[in-house]
């Protein structure tokens, strides 16, 4: 198994069966089956649509499982169209071979402006052996999408800035402590800012727009009590990659791509 | 005939999101005891946009001149920000969302005629949010504490002051010095809401104003304010508080469900059917319920115990509350609904199946029960409100058996059942509540109830 994808998808089921039954997450296997079917479809009518060489549903089913384990709504016909929505945006929001938005993440935040959906950013709870879980998890994804840099910018950073908070506030560490035993921070990290699609060609560059991200998401948290902070950080701020690789370019063959190149 | 595999999931999927909507032409038996949940307070948060209006309820029993309460706002209120409001319409509220008990009782096995009848006991918790007292504040010394008393109301029986503080020392100090009894431990946290830009709304009563409106209990004070901030400070009260305390927050909201965004929000276990010796026990069952739940989760959730449409409820633990009402407990884009022109005065209509409200509003209620601690709950409760629509009850259920004489074939099968029945129903109580099943067992057998259903006995 060569192709990381694969063991995102595993660890995205995984989490998926976990907050299923050990957690009693709120979406109903109807809501998980249409978000699948949906995106699946979706990416094989793209595929013909854009004359793909192959239909692969690899990284479709990465974008399903993610809206599966993130965003909730009582109506599966929403769900349904957060699915579509997020594997159109790779199709239809391009730059220079590459998609402006991941592809979750644009859905996300489309459903979460527009009222429709939501997500639960406390629905991992903050014990810490299920962070630990995640970090496990992560961690095996990143060794193999070898993109472990602007996740780990983008998570010192902000753990940089929960503590200087609690330092300025004079709050005990419990609280920044809290804030860390976060899965979806870690989730937001580790598979939605790393993806290699929509952060910037040069790892200088990629480091500091997760620091960018970041600063973002600690702004719209504590300043603005934003509780989809981190949903918003990357929603906003995707639409500069495209600057940030037109400034500071590479060369085609150090840009990342996947084993088998695809949509 | 199998029934294909998409079609048993959609069924399984609605029959987990409604409650069973069978006919319910029932009555309602209230069993309110006060003060279930020791150390406990009420608050009814109501929110559009970004208004927020909170009442603060107290049950607080003491002398008066010893009462206060400090609240850590996001704005200065002013005068018309604050109003005094009345215990029984949080109770009402509190009531009408409180974890319920819905009573079935069983056909005759061998009749095809059908006869429900239903009643349900209710519990709720309620509580007291209070800090201790004060004397009359004097401004000069404020000011040398870095201390700005930002406004200074006398409403209803209460003198109030909204203060801004530039450091926590001069603000506990100047407290401490007013005569109110700061615990030792607040200043940080005090601090910490200063650095936030907080104000700080303190209440105590005018003794004078108190006699001269005659009231004997504490009304519940309610403010109101614009800010992006959907929180309730805890902290304050956690600070050298001596084990957990319990606080029901009754969500008013235009669109649908609250939950919290720090700490995990869950559904209190629900529709779990219970011996019949509940109807007398259902307060201390509840909670020990919610106990066995906390216990379960490390003190670390926040429970859903209801969230519903105000406009009707099924079964109801009392009646729907008017728009007027609501309005009063916060909910102020309920306040004059245009009326539609052919509709009459608002009233409460019965139909099989539910009690709805005629001319109601849009507005969701959600009622969360959490039990916290300085040290599972750090921070402040932040709140979301989702665009979920979804009902939901602490519901828990008996069914009585048939009573009459049976003779028929079908009688036979109905006692083995019921032999069944009470023994599900029996490890149901102990899975939730935590108790010993012979302690079940032996509480049965005294309702006459016992596990085994013995022949010709139903």
């Amino acid at each position: 198994m060569r192709d990381p994808r694969w063991w995102q998808i595993f660890s995205l089921a995984l989490l998926l069966g976990y907050g299923w039954w050990a957690l009693d997450f709120d979406q109903p296997l109807l809501g998980v089956a249409a978000i699948l079917i949906c995106g699946l479809v979706a990416q094989w009518v793209g595929s013909k649509w854009a004359a793909v060489t192959a239909y692969d549903p690899r990284s479709a089913l990465i974008s399903a499982l993610s809206l599966c384990l993130l965003l909730r709504s009582d109506d599966v016909l929403i769900l349904a169209c957060a699915s579509v929505l997020a594997i159109a945006s790779k199709f239809l929001i391009r730059w220079n071979g590459k998609h402006v938005f991941n592809p979750t993440n644009f859905a996300i935040g489309v459903m979460l402006l527009t009222g429709a959906a939501w997500i639960s950013p406390a629905q991992w709870g903050s014990r810490t052996w299920s962070a630990f879980l995640f970090a496990s998890l992560a961690g095996l994804v990143l060794n193999r999408a070898k993109r472990a840099d602007i996740a780990l910018a983008f998570l010192s950073t902000f753990l940089g800035i929960l503590l200087a908070r609690a330092l300025y506030l004079g709050d005990p560490w419990a609280i920044p402590l809290k804030q860390m035993q976060s899965g979806a921070l870690l989730l937001f990290a580790f598979f939605m800012i790393s993806d290699p699609k929509t952060t910037p060609d040069r790892r200088s560059i990629r480091i500091a727009y997760g620091v960018l991200v970041a600063v973002v998401a600690g702004y719209l948290q504590f300043v603005e009590y934003r509780p989809q902070a981190l949903i918003y950080a990357l929603f906003f701020t995707s639409p500069i990659v495209p600057l940030l690789d037109r400034l500071y370019p590479v060369s085609q063959e150090r840009r990342y791509l996947w084993a088998n190149p695809t949509v | 005939m199998q029934m294909p595999m998409a079609l048993i999931v959609l069924a399984a999927s609605v029959l987990a999101a409604a409650p069973p909507a069978s006919a319910f032409c029932g009555f309602y038996v209230a069993k309110a005891d006060a003060k279930l949940f020791n150390r406990s307070s009420k608050v009814v948060v109501a929110r559009k946009d970004e208004r927020t209006v909170v009442t603060m309820a107290s049950d607080y029993q003491g002398d008066p001149k010893e009462f206060a309460l400090i609240v850590p706002v996001p704005t200065v209120v002013s005068r018309d920000q604050i109003r005094i409001t009345e215990n029984s319409l949080i109770d009402q509220l509190d009531a009408f969302t409180a974890p319920r008990l819905v009573e079935y009782f069983d056909h005759d096995p061998c009749a095809y005629q059908t006869a429900a009848g239903s009643n349900f006991g209710l519990l709720y918790a309620m509580g007291v949010a209070a800090r201790d007292a004060a004397l009359l504040p004097p401004a000069r010394r404020a000011e040398a504490l870095g201390i700005k008393i930002e406004a200074q109301y006398t409403v209803g029986e209460y003198d109030i002051l909204i203060l801004s503080a530039k450091q926590s020392d001069g603000l506990s100090t100047w407290l401490t010095e007013e005569g109110y009894r700061i615990p030792a431990g607040a200043a940080p946290v005090l601090g910490s809401y200063i650095k936030q830009g907080m104000k700080f709304f303190v209440a105590k009563v005018n003794l004078k104003e108190r006699d001269r409106l005659g009231f004997q209990y504490l009304r519940p004070i309610q403010v109101t304010y614009d800010t992006h901030k959907f929180m309730l400070p805890i902290r304050l009260g956690t600070v050298n508080a001596d084990g957990a305390q319990d606080m029901v927050v009754l969500l008013l909201t235009a669109n649908g469900r609250v939950e919290t965004t720090n700490y995990r929000t869950q559904r209190i276990p629900s529709n779990v059917a219970l011996p019949s010796f509940a109807k007398e026990e259902f307060g201390s069952i509840y909670k020990a319920v919610f106990d066995t739940q906390v216990q379960k989760d490390g003190m670390k959730a926040v429970y859903l115990e209801y969230a519903w449409n105000v406009a009707w409820c099924d079964p109801c633990a009392a009646d729907p509350i008017p728009n007027d009402k609501l309005a009063e407990l916060g909910a102020f884009w309920l306040a004059n609904p245009s009326p539609a022109p052919s509709a009459g005065p608002a009233g409460i209509q019965r139909v099989p199946g539910r009690t709805m409200l005629t001319r109601a509003g849009n507005a969701f209620i959600t009622r969360l029960h959490v039990r916290y601690d300085a040290q599972n709950f750090p921070e402040d409760l932040m709140f979301q409100e989702t665009a979920d629509t979804t009902t939901f009850q602490g519901r828990y259920v008996l069914h009585h058996p048939f009573k009459g004489p049976v003779s028929c074939s079908n009688g036979e099968e109905y006692r083995k059942l019921l032999g069944i029945r009470r023994t599900l129903e029996a490890e149901g109580l102990a899975r939730l509540t935590g108790w010993e099943l012979p302690a079940i067992a032996d509480k049965m057998k005294k309702a006459s109830q016992p596990i085994e259903a013995r022949p010709g006995q139903p």
